[in-house]
């Protein structure tokens, strides 16, 4: 035997459940409680850079639309920089940089409007967080731009699996619109990373 | 500009997997890939920060703050209140806490609950609140009940809370479940017993903490919670000094 280390231990996850949307996103959700909606506005009025648009749907391991999903997005602004203290630099007033997107009821299919980031450590990308019913803990994933180059980004590069880098890159269509599909499970599975 | 100290990796084997076969949802939602480990970059030490101007002043009183004017929620008033700490055992001040739950039936405001107990016109369910300097939050609300739901054919959730906790960092982002002491369908439940870890499960286990009962009006029960620590500066900074 040896001495007790001091540490805690983290709070075990538990999935978000089928009623994650009221409460974290019940006005999107259609129930008015609060004032202030949080992640409604992710770059804010003053915010530069190109605006974008970013749909696409979630689907489980037999091709289904997971319609109860709420992902969270955490992005720098067009300079790179995140709104945090520990990012070297300051954003434009009124950039949050955070979002959560809820899919429609019937279609399972989200969208949101944001800024395209600038270069972070690597190729501009959005850092997404997945939760639902079924999910046990969060999935992290990124999501890369197809009209940028990837090519020496070291996240990207950090997957043995080069087939499987794709999943990350949202496609560019028209209108500035990008098209990011996120598969939990089987073939074409998004890749998820431990952070 | 150096590497930014790192967060302490998670220790999976203290969550559930993702494909807990006995909760059966995960099956079709379980990643099969193993996820790819990466070291925390400026992506991941960062992470949205909250303050009191996002939020209302009663958003954390869930007995007020769906209630008629004059009227309350139905069932049993409780506090539930605690601290955000890291795993170095400090205090995280600031950290954005939302919880949402069920009515004291075991009803959520939601349109696909159709359980039969009943919505209750002062209960939204759903609150959050800042952290103070100490780490420290409260909520007062009434204990949710117990509900059923189709997993096996007869499964019933044990009382619980939901809750979201964001710290400093997008590394620490987490959503769990608050239970509490003494219900017996805790031990019954597939969500909870996909957690591989007793003392896990214990962690996630509010205790009754009469102490800080308000008499005659509220019962109390504390509930922690733990977000990932951070390896030290210093340390770093030491490394970088070699
Ligand atoms: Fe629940």
């Amino acid at each position: 035997m040896a001495q007790k280390l001091d540490y805690l231990r983290e709070t075990a996850s538990q999935t978000a459940g089928p009623y994650v949307h009221i409460g974290l996103a019940p006005g999107a959700a259609g129930f008015e409680i609060f004032d202030n909606e949080l992640g409604q506005d992710i770059a804010g009025p003053n915010a530069k850079g190109e605006r974008i648009r970013v749909e696409g749907i979630v689907r489980d391991g037999t091709g289904s639309p997971v319609k109860d999903v709420l992902i969270e997005i955490w992005q720098a602004n067009a300079d790179g920089i995140y709104a945090h203290p520990e990012s070297a630099g300051e954003v434009e007033e009124g950039f949050r940089g955070f979002g959560r997107v809820i899919p429609a009821f019937e279609t399972g299919i989200w969208a949101f409007d944001t800024i395209k980031p600038g270069a972070v450590d690597g190729a501009p990308h959005l850092n997404l967080w997945v939760v639902a019913r079924g999910i046990n803990v969060g999935l992290n994933t990124r999501l890369y731009f197809s009209d940028e180059d990837n090519s020496a980004d070291p996240v990207l590069n950090l997957i043995e699996w080069e087939n499987r880098r794709a999943t990350l890159i949202a496609q560019r269509g028209d209108d500035a619109t990008y098209r990011f599909d996120i598969t939990l499970q089987g073939d074409n599975e998004t890749v998820f990373f431990d952070v | 500009m150096g590497k930014p100290a790192e967060y302490y990796q998670r220790d999976r084997r203290l969550h559930p997997p993702a494909h807990a076969p006995h909760y059966k949802t995960s099956v079709t939602r379980s990643p099969q890939k193993a996820l790819i480990s990466l070291e925390n970059s400026i992506s991941e030490i960062t992470g949205p920060r909250f303050g009191h101007n996002d939020i209302g002043a009663n958003d954390n009183d869930l007995l007020f703050n769906f209630a008629t004017p004059g009227e309350s929620p139905i069932g049993e008033r409780i506090i539930m209140h605690g601290r955000v700490l890291d795993e170095n055992a400090r205090p995280v001040p600031n950290a954005l806490v939302e919880i949402w739950q069920a009515n004291a039936g075991g009803r959520y405001r939601h349109k696909k609950d159709t359980y039969l107990a009943p919505m209750d016109p002062n209960f939204g369910g759903c609150g959050r609140t800042i952290t103070d300097e100490n780490g420290y939050y409260f909520f007062r609300t009434v204990k949710p009940g117990a509900y059923p739901w189709r997993n096996w054919v007869n499964d019933w959730r044990p009382a619980h809370i939901h809750f979201s906790i964001f710290g400093t960092a997008w590394a620490q982002r987490l959503i769990t479940q608050c239970y509490f002491e003494g219900d017996p369908l805790i031990p019954k439940c597939p969500i909870v017993q996909s957690i591989p870890d007793p003392e896990a499960i214990e962690q996630l286990t509010a205790a009754l903490d009469l102490n800080a009962t308000i008499p005659l009006d509220s019962i109390a029960y504390k509930f922690d919670v733990v977000l990932r620590g951070r390896r030290s500066t210093l340390f770093e900074n030491r490394m970088e000094g070699n």
